[in-house]
């Protein structure tokens, strides 16, 4: 199929940029939306332009790399994948399709579709852990059962891969589903007690710094999410941090 | 040259206990005036930060991702081995060690692996401390699966998300010393060189990816945790990032290489479908466990198959050849993965193939269906279903066992495998090569460490399943903290190390002149060109199957690539800000390198073992044979400056605890 391009090109960080238009032909419904961005970029390379630049790693949907916003959806059209793991199948021929980097004030552009989503790790850092070191000397593993329906939601809550597709979509650039989804995994695990209070507050404190928005219950992040992290995250951690904030101290 | 590996004395099982009772320590006072760098932030670098800042060294780690959180371990799917005995069908520690040995095809080093499989079981205490969501069973406790090459089920799980898991695991680890300020994060950074002074390494320098600047990181020690190499196939399961550039290119200021040419082809992956490919991907082993691989037991429903005139569904039982379960009776379809792709591979090249390229097998799921929701409906308590509801409670079974790599492959395919068989064919996807190390994890540079992927040590000639996430870990929780306090105990005098140096000099102007030298030559041509056409040749002739006519060609063929490539590439920009075709670039230099020298030992090897299979030297049913007499080594390579002129230094392989036999999956 052929299809007509609009694509966000900005040099870098403090420059402006703006939409460019470019045509693409000879796309198979087969190919992955970035396999359709390779063929535009070695188009651009052999005809001596700047081939755009964006994130990807993985390919297939679990790195959290890739984050295109195609079409004024963050990954794209599909529910439930990534923007690599979305096909050309989903276009059709004569199409036009705008790309756009991920817009919020905490992730600022890199350079075309790039951006810096440091904030993530930063946030983490403050508290999106259990403290115990590597010792090898830690208890049993299966010492404590931990019942399968716990376990099993707090895997789901572990499988947010970290792309910022909800805070791109948020129109307040809100990153509570990122952030709760982390405060959930620990919060209904054993192991996740003990630092409980601290780790929302913490994280809750750093995510406000960053400069993320609040969080309105518009639920946009979740139809977003390509992993589909549930909001019951979002209301655990107000939970949590209700909690945590009316008895700091014990 | 001669290689020391440094193996403890004493009997296998006590080896590691005694060099952990005898090795050197550096006290914490110490520690904080020494600067340790990890490269790669995946299981194996990330776990290795973590605990080295926890022990108080000053740590910098570097990945090229945005984030230490996309190393390719996020991408591992079905799980992680242990020989914790939780299912008590016979496991142990001699066991996993055993299995280990014998699935690399007695082709690697016994203290190594023992440890290993020594340690394995912390691993799965510590990742549980640590709020790794493994999965459970009803009673709460942690469940296991089967991987290829074992009998017993020894694996651990977190659906198809083990690495995931795994990685967000260490990651937290490493973000808790990060916050503390012992670890200094350098995300979107790659080291282009190793620095070598007075014959230790005392640091890199790396590219800034976003400012493009040169850095100079100095250090008393530096652990390369950097991944294995198999996109030098171009085509491979592994991340687009994937490189073997940091581990190159200490290789060519003296590391040597070991084993380049062993090279795992997994045997369940989704089959390529057209030119456009940029990689492939994986289907995990874990659905061995219940999938049952075919092909048409006649050349005329294969074709019709192939036509679209026939559906694989409405071919009867016994018009289907389960050829694992016919040529493998006792690990049926768990053998390993190195005889799994050839049997694939051999059903296909004589015409048995069901897609329409004729490269696919198929996987199929349907009596594992309905076996399980028979269970379900006994569970229940339910009578009389009908088969409808007893298909509807077994794919619910199967669905939450792999629903996520259901998902993948019914995007990508765009077939529902719940109701058609998966079609699969072998790719590329790790690699047991590596950097050479001794026992502490130490390459032939002293200081420079080698961890996870990136080193050759522990499995031989074909890596079992759900053992390099084991590994990964293993060296970067358990064994590194520990062997590297052994050299850094002469460094506690050393202070802090200068970059201002003749030594630091001459390795920046060594990586500018090269990228410098891309923008300069006046070139046409894009990078994917050269690394596809690499690609091509590397799996054609040093893949699944390999002689010597083939070897040879291939190696003329990668020497006119490398010309090639320098007077033609074109890499659009500059050395300034983000340019993602300038990685590329100096990713790809490397890779040309390194498929020449891939060719060139498996040319060496005149035997087949594990993946290294040598058409000419091979069983009259077609197995892999060894020659243990002239080819029981290690063969580390080492530069001399010209690619094409390595040097080979052996490490001969001395088994005092098992028995080397013919090996045997039947
Ligand atoms: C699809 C797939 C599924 C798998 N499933 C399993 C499984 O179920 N069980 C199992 O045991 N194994 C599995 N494996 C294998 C396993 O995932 C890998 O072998 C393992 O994760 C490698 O870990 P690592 O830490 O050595 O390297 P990686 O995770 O590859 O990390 C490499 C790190 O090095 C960094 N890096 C590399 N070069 C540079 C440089 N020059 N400068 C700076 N940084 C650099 C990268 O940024 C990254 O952080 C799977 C592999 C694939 C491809
Ligand atoms: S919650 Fe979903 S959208 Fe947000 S970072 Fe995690 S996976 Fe991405
Ligand atoms: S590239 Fe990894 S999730 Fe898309």
């Amino acid at each position: 199929m052929n299809l007509t391009l609009k694509v966000w090109r900005q040099k870098s960080t403090s420059e402006q940029g703006k939409l460019v238009e470019y045509k693409v032909s000879e796309i198979s419904e087969d190919m992955s939306f970035l396999e359709m961005m390779d063929v535009l970029n070695y188009k651009l390379i052999e005809s001596g332009d700047d081939p755009v630049a964006f994130d990807h790693d993985c390919r297939e949907g679990i790195c959290g790399m890739c984050s295109m916003f195609i079409n004024g959806e963050a990954h794209g059209p599909n529910r439930g994948v990534t923007t690599c793991q979305l096909h050309m199948r989903s276009f059709k021929d004569g199409d036009t399709i705008y790309i756009e980097p991920w817009r919020s004030a905490a992730f600022p552009v890199i350079k075309d579709l790039m951006v810096d989503r440091s904030a993530f790790d930063r946030v983490q850092q403050a508290g999106g852990f259990i403290s115990v070191n590597t010792s090898g000397r830690t208890l049993d593993a299966n010492a404590i059962p931990v019942p399968k329906e716990d376990a099993d939601k707090s895997f789901d809550a572990a499988t947010c891969i970290g792309c910022g597709a909800c805070v791109a979509t948020c129109p307040n650039g809100s990153a509570m589903l990122f952030v709760s989804a982390k405060v959930s995994q620990y919060a209904l695990l054993p192991q996740g007690q003990v630092e409980r209070k601290e780790r929302v507050l913490n994280m809750v404190k750093k995510m406000d710094e960053e400069g993320f928005g609040n969080c309105s219950n518009i639920g946009a992040c979740e139809v977003q999410c390509p992993k589909n992290i549930s909001l019951d995250n979002i209301a655990r951690m107000n939970r949590e941090y209700l909690m945590a904030s009316i008895k700091p101290e014990n | 040259m001669t290689l020391d590996a440094k193996i403890p004395s004493g009997s296998i099982d006590q080896k590691w206990t005694k060099y952990k009772n005898s090795v050197r320590l550096v006290n914490p006072a110490n520690k904080r005036n020494i600067d340790v760098i990890v490269v790669g932030t995946g299981l194996a670098g990330a776990s290795a930060a973590a605990s080295l800042a926890e022990m108080g060294y000053k740590v910098k780690a570097l990945c090229f991702q945005d984030s230490p959180r996309r190393a390719h371990s996020i991408a591992a799917q079905g799980g992680i081995n242990a020989a914790k005995n939780y299912m008590n069908d016979g496991d142990s520690t001699y066991r996993l060690f055993y299995d280990t040995i014998k699935g690399g095809d007695y082709r690697s080093r016994e203290a190594n692996v023992h440890r290993l499989a020594e340690v394995s079981a912390n691993i799965i205490d510590q990742c549980v401390a640590q709020g790794v969501p493994f999965a459970r069973d009803y009673g709460g406790l942690l469940d296991n699966r089967s991987f290829g090459g074992t009998q017993v089920s020894r694996t651990f799980y977190a659906k198809g998300q083990t690495g995931q898991q795994l990685l967000l695991g260490a990651y937290s680890a490493m973000s808790r010393q990060v916050g503390k300020g012992n670890i200094q994060l350098l995300n979107r950074h790659e080291m282009l060189d190793l620095v070598i002074v007075d014959g230790k390494a005392r640091g890199i320098i790396a590219r800034n990816m976003v400012t493009g600047e040169l850095e100079r990181h100095s250090a008393h020690a530096v652990a390369l945790c950097t991944g294995g190499y198999g996109n030098v196939f171009f085509l491979s399961t592994n991340a687009m990032g994937s490189n073997v550039t940091a581990g190159w290119r200490a290789h060519r200021r003296g590391a040597l290489f070991a084993n380049p040419c062993f090279t795992q082809i997994h045997p369940t992956c989704i089959p390529v479908s057209g030119d456009h490919q940029s990689k492939l991907t994986l289907m995990s082993e874990s659905l061995r466990n219940d999938g049952r691989i075919w092909v048409p037991k006649f050349k005329e429903d294969a074709e019709a198959i192939r036509a679209k005139k026939l559906r694989p569904n409405d071919l009867p039982e016994e018009r289907r050849d389960y050829y694992l379960e016919r040529r493998y009776p006792a690990f049926g379809n768990l053998v390993p993965r190195d005889i799994a792709s050839r049997a694939a591979k051999e059903r296909c090249d004589e015409g048995f193939g069901v897609n329409s390229t004729g490269e696919a097998v198929y996987l199929d799921f349907s009596a594992a269906i309905v076996r399980y929701g028979k269970a379900e409906a006994n569970v229940k308590g339910l009578h009389n279903v009908t088969d409808a509801e007893i298909l509807k409670l077994g794919k619910k079974v199967v669905e939450a066992k792999y629903g996520n790599l259901f998902q993948m492959y019914e995007q990508i395919v765009d077939e529902n495998p719940y109701e058609t068989p998966m079609m699969i064919y072998p790719a590329v996807h790790y690699t047991m090569g590596g950097l050479w190390v001794d026992y502490e994890l130490m390459t032939t540079i002293p200081g420079c460490y080698a961890c996870g992927e990136a080193n050759f040590s522990d499995h031989g000639a074909n890596r079992l399943g759900a053992s390099a996430l084991m590994q990964g870990l293993a060296d970067g929780y358990f064994v590194l903290p520990y062997t590297i306090g052994n050299y850094l105990a002469d460094e506690i005098k050393t202070g802090s190390i200068p970059t201002n140096t003749p030594e630091f000099d001459e390795a920046e102007n060594n990586v500018r002149k090269q990228l410098e030298g891309f923008f300069t030559n006046g070139g046409t041509k894009p990078v994917d060109y050269y690394h596809k056409k690499l690609g091509k040749i590397i799996w054609d002739k040093c893949g699944m199957a390999r002689n010597e006519e083939g070897l040879k060609w291939a190696i003329t063929e990668i020497k006119k690539i490398r010309e090639d490539f320098y007077k033609n590439v074109r890499v659009p920009g500059s050395m300034k800000g983000m340019n993602p075709e300038l990685e590329k670039a100096a990713r790809v230099a490397d890779f040309i390198e390194l498929g020449e020298l891939m060719c060139l030992d498996a040319l060496n090897r005149n035997e087949s073992c594990g993946g290294h299979f040598r058409e000419e030297y091979q069983t009259p049913d077609g197995e892999a044979l060894r020659d243990d007499e002239n080819y029981m080594y290690v063969a580390a390579w080492q530069f001399t400056g010209n690619p094409s002129e390595p040097n080979l230094i052996k490490e001969d392989l001395i088994y005092e605890n098992i028995k080397v036999s013919a090996r045997s999956y039947k």
